[in-house]
């Protein structure tokens, strides 16, 4: 009888635990000077300044994009963006609530409402857009071939042919490389960071990935470097609810000013500008 | 350490014995001698690539490195874990109830539900809610742990509750009981007595699979280590995975202790075992049949 | 339905390296198993520890960290295998011939001490009645954990989805990626896939128990 009652409550303390610990963190607004009555009522604009706070996809293991250091802040480029937008809400730093979203999930996070939006290295491409929206693009990437330095076989992706290239299982430089390079072969793992390794033990030689990404770890590593062009072009853009046209425009707006003022530079300049050079902001592509 | 399987030792197959031991304990040692000298000159133990533990690079502090990994990794293992159990056992409860439901409509699906979850890896049903539901990682991977880890404790339950002797439950018919009463006051609490070290056991691999979360991207002990990997450079990694297996091994350790301390609690005095040696503790003597938990489903990654 | 149809061949080749991976780590495991259990109950000393230490370590490790160790650290001390499904097949391997091994002991205590000991009393070395006596018996008693521990083995190949093999898991991801949004139906049949081994299998170990279960 007592194991009974004591079952009964210990379940209904794991059920509030579960619940609280699924329940997202609302910070505290701050900073920016827009405010909700700024937008047209019942946007989405609207109901994130009112709360003062937002959900943030991103990456966290993306180095000069997304990366998150032990004090789990993440930095980088898709960062500052994503403060930019917040920004024009109204919505300061530590309104901002930063959600990892590694590469499968990018779209049933913002379909299931876990993040209002998706800044993540995320490519534009037409089979998302049936599920998901973009703003953007806000920058263009391409994807490339990453080396050691010694190896002298691998000059372009022309090469590749016989080799094992390494990247992430279940991403878009995967596919293309099984649907356009069936020659090489594609040795895929977890993460990016884990191909480091076998690199460096000549069991793969490549790595393969957005060309920022690879540029990345290159600057982190002496022993590697980028080589060839890129070979596809990976447009980046801002991943949100489909059917949310007014938001769409609005980001779409906020980038277009980003531009002109010289903040999307800077936001370049402070994270992947230590390593590549600055370049020109790509046109929005309104659809 | 005698055992039946041969004579108490004489002076000449102790001599032996002391030959056998000096040459395999050279043996073995000399094998880590050579690895540890090729990783030495590899330049795994120098200082400097393990100063990430007292002074690590890029003005992190040795405390935020070690409360990544401690607080927030190893945090993170512990409260899927703490979140899944509970649940898991709550479930296997029910299931193991309406397992043994007189009626078939009951019956059956628990059936399906137990073997389809002891069937399949914990991962794929991560994966299923990770990719199939969209949910968050912290959410796929209790959702993996829970129905997985119930389904076993389904079956635990089930080979308790069949351990019983007949008499209980007809002794509690004959007074009056309801089956449900009979099931509540008596069955069930000597079901779970006597199955607590298989109970415990399987908590134990329920968070020894928390681990999974690191293919999933949930940031548990071992992505932890991964990302401060990458944080801080690849020079790290022997430094940060010896501190992240350690920690493993020894809260993995403490838990299986206890659950062998629970279970020589509870067992009767044998005349021992053939090695001589205490039983192991999922696998004692006898129980191969009693658990048949022991073996498949204990053996998650 | 259809994605499942139009892709067979890539759910089938993942299953493929799946069954060899099971295959190939079993074999091994059983060997590998068969010997630290001899190491456990053997009168060397330093055996007897190494054997100890080995499967108290493999046991309360996570098989994910075996592999990130296996694929991420070993070859800063010299260990380098070759990538992919060869390192599976000896993650997998070092891991289960653990529970391989403890399945086998307890298989070897299961028998009545009495058999051991009236093989001493007419004079049997420790060999002899190992493998004249006590084995023999022990083999009745340790074929359903010993299944139950290859059906583990099958289903824990999945996590070297994460470490460059395309086993099932590998597959089914790369196809989520080729139709995104249809998660849930391409998991559903690689849960088939998995379903087709581990239920037969798991039936197979069970109708074995209730024929060598015998009152002691």
């Amino acid at each position: 009888m007592r194991t009974h009652v004591a079952r009964t409550a210990a379940l209904a303390a794991a059920a509030l635990l579960a619940l609280g610990a699924c329940a997202s963190d609302n910070g505290g607004g701050g900073g920016g000077g827009a405010t909700a009555g700024d937008f047209p009522e019942g946007s989405t604009m609207a109901r994130l300044a009112e709360a003062g706070a937002v959900k943030v996809g991103t990456k966290f293991d993306q180095p000069l994009f997304g990366l998150v250091g032990p004090d789990g802040v993440p930095e980088g480029f898709d960062v500052e963006i994503a403060k930019i937008i917040a920004s024009e809400l109204g919505i300061g730093e530590d309104g901002i609530t930063w959600e990892e979203t590694v590469s499968a999930v990018r779209e049933d996070a913002i379909a299931n409402g876990t993040v209002d939006f998706v800044v993540a290295t995320y490519t534009i491409n037409d089979t998302r857009k049936e599920k998901i929206s973009f703003a953007g693009p806000y920058y263009v990437a391409g994807q490339a071939l990453l080396t050691l330095k010694e190896n002298t076989d691998i000059q372009g992706v022309d090469d590749i042919a016989g080799k094992k290239i390494c990247t992430v299982s279940g991403s878009t430089p995967e596919q293309n490389l099984l649907e356009n390079y069936p020659e090489a072969e594609v040795v895929p793992f977890a993460a990016y960071s884990d191909c480091l390794e076998p690199l460096r033990n000549n069991q793969v030689d490549a790595i393969s990935t957005d060309n920022v990404i690879l540029a990345g770890f290159a600057a982190e590593n002496d022993d590697l470097e980028v080589r060839g062009d890129q070979f596809t072009d990976e447009p980046y853009g801002i991943g949100l609810a489909k059917d949310d046209t007014d938001f769409r425009n609005f980001i779409n707006d906020v980038l277009e000013k980003a531009y002109e003022d010289g903040r999307w530079a800077e936001a370049w300049e402070k994270t992947a500008g230590t390593v590549l050079p600055t370049p020109e902001p790509p046109a929005v592509d309104r659809y | 350490m005698s055992s039946v399987l041969y004579d108490a030792p004489g002076p000449v197959a102790r001599r032996r014995e002391l030959w056998g031991s000096v040459i395999g304990t050279l043996v073995i040692l000399g094998a880590l001698f050579l690895a540890a000298r090729y990783a030495a000159g590899r330049g795994v133990f120098q200082a400097d690539r393990w100063d990430v533990l007292w002074d690590p690079p890029k003005g992190q502090s040795a405390g935020a490195v070690w409360r990544s990994i401690l607080v927030n990794g190893l945090g993170a293992t512990l409260r899927a874990a703490a979140i899944a159990a509970p649940l898991a056992l709550v479930l296997g409860l029910l299931l193991a109830v309406w397992r043994r439901a007189a009626n078939a409509v009951v019956r059956a699906p628990a059936i399906a539900v137990v073997e389809l979850f002891r069937g399949l890896p914990v991962l794929v049903v991560m994966f299923f809610g990770w990719v199939g539901f969209g949910m968050k990682p912290m959410q796929a991977v209790i959702f993996g742990l829970v129905l997985y880890n119930m389904a076993i404790i389904a079956e635990i339950l089930r080979a308790g509750l069949a351990a019983l002797p007949r008499g209980q439950a007809e002794a509690s018919l004959a007074i009056g009981m309801t089956r449900w009463q009979t099931l509540r006051t008596v069955e069930l609490p000597q079901a779970v007595r006597t199955m607590t070290p298989s109970l415990v056991a399987q908590l134990v691999v329920l968070l020894k699979d928390s681990s999974l979360g690191f293919i999933i991207g949930y940031p548990e002990l071992l992505r932890a280590i991964q990302n401060n990997t990458q944080y801080f450079g690849q020079k790290y990694s022997v430094a940060l995975f010896a501190v992240g297996a350690l920690v493993y091994l020894a809260i993995n350790i403490s838990l299986s202790r206890l659950a062998v301390r629970l279970q020589r609690r509870g067992s009767k005095r044998t005349a021992g075992a053939i090695d001589g040696q205490r039983a192991a503790a999922e696998l004692p003597a006898g129980a191969v049949v009693l658990d048949p938990a022991a073996g498949r489903d204990r053996m998650g990654p | 339905m259809d994605i499942f149809v139009d892709n067979l061949p890539a759910y089938w080749s993942g299953f493929r390296v799946t069954l060899l991976l099971t295959l190939y780590s079993g074999a091994a495991s059983l060997v590998v198993g068969a010997v630290l259990a001899a190491f456990r109950v053997a009168p060397l000393r330093p055996l007897r520890i190494f054997a100890t230490t080995y499967v108290e370590v493999f046991r309360n490790t996570p098989l994910t960290l075996v592999f990130f160790g296996m694929v991420l650290v070993a070859p800063q001390f010299g260990i380098i295998p070759p990538l992919g499904f060869w390192t599976a097949v000896l993650c997998l391997t070092l891991y289960t011939s653990a529970f391989v091994s403890e399945a086998l002991r307890s298989g070897i205590n299961s028998v009545g001490v009495g058999q051991a000991e009236a093989a001493r009393a007419i004079g049997l070395t420790f060999g002899q009645s190992l493998t004249l006596v006590i084995l023999p018996q022990a083999v009745r008693t340790v074929i359903p954990p010993l299944i139950n521990v290859i059906i583990a083995l099958a289903k824990n190949t999945s996590v070297a989805a994460g470490f460059a093999t395309v086993e099932l898991l590998a597959s089914g991801r790369r196809l989520t990626q080729a139709y995104p949004g249809e998660g849930m139906l391409i998991f559903a049949g690689v849960a088939a896939f998995y379903l087709l081994f581990t239920i037969p299998a798991g039936l197979l170990a069970t109708s074995i128990e209730k024929k060598v279960a015998f009152a002691r």
